[in-house]
């Protein structure tokens, strides 16, 4: 019995252990858990140190958010965010949301630092796309003009 | 309702694989108030999304309730290769989940 609880113990923290070090999995990807203090938090500032544990920003020219000028429809905002850097992750935060933190993507080795979904802006605001590499954080923004607020308010 | 939760389209592009997927989902922000009782319609969003090709995770979303209904999302990465096995799964807060797969083309 305990020899067998012992053998299961080595196997699966063997194959943890392969894959990390295979560079498979980025250590954060292994700790996926839903960040809640980050989605909670109501500024800019808290989402972002609760997610990426710094607010040291440095603003970055190789980031492109491409998102319109005027939303009419607050509820669909299409935004596409990339990069030419090698990004572990790219987050956007939406300034006068509720909850700043709209979506965070993390990125495998092989994906590119490209990422595109649609969002909800509550009202006019500043877009801040943040990118994880090498261990710095950089930024971009963009503000988008809101005709029509996404929230139900 | 035999709705397609998932929808998917991968595509080679040179050495690059493009993916664009669809997920059926209201994502309800916990915001809206209900006109008839009132009260505030709960919160039900997808939270996150995982993306394997051939196993190997290439993205995880953590997800808000910024995201817009039915949310699309569209990522690339090096290394795909015609006919390899794109499997996307999402889950929610209220526990709900879902995962599809398609082929690169």
């Amino acid at each position: 019995m305990k020899r067998r609880t012992f053998l299961k113990g080595t196997v699966t923290s063997g194959v943890i252990g392969v894959a990390a070090s295979a560079g498979l999995l980025a250590p954060r990807m292994v700790l996926a858990a839903w960040p809640k203090s980050a989605f909670d938090a109501n500024t800019v500032d808290d989402a972002v140190d609760a997610l990426l544990g710094s607010v040291n920003l440095a603003e970055s020219g190789d980031i492109k958010i491409k998102a319109p000028d005027i939303a009419e429809n607050g509820a669909v905002v299409p935004i596409t965010v990339s990069t030419g850097m090698p990004a572990e992750s790219i987050s956007v935060f939406i300034e006068k949301n509720p909850s700043p933190l709209a979506c965070s993507f993390a990125f495998g080795s092989e994906t590119l630092g490209f990422v595109s979904t649609r969002v909800k802006m509550r009202k006019t605001s500043n877009l801040i796309a943040i990118v994880k590499s090498g261990g710095k954080l950089l930024s971009a923004r963009k503000t988008v003009k809101v005709t029509i607020g996404g929230c139900g308010g | 309702m035999a709705k397609k939760r998932i929808r998917i389209r991968a595509k080679m592009k040179g050495d690059v694989a493009e993916i664009k997927t669809i997920m059926s989902h209201p994502m309800e922000t916990g915001l809206r108030e209900n006109k008839k009782s009132g009260g505030k319609i709960p919160a039900y969003f997808i939270q996150e999304v995982i993306c394997e090709h051939k196993g190997n995770k290439v993205l995880v979303a953590s997800w808000g309730v910024a995201v817009s209904k039915n949310p699309y999302l569209s990522f690339k990465f090096k290394g795909g290769m015609k006919g390899d096995t794109i499997k996307i799964s999402w889950s929610d807060n209220k526990g709900g989940s879902a995962s599809a797969e398609a082929n690169i083309d």
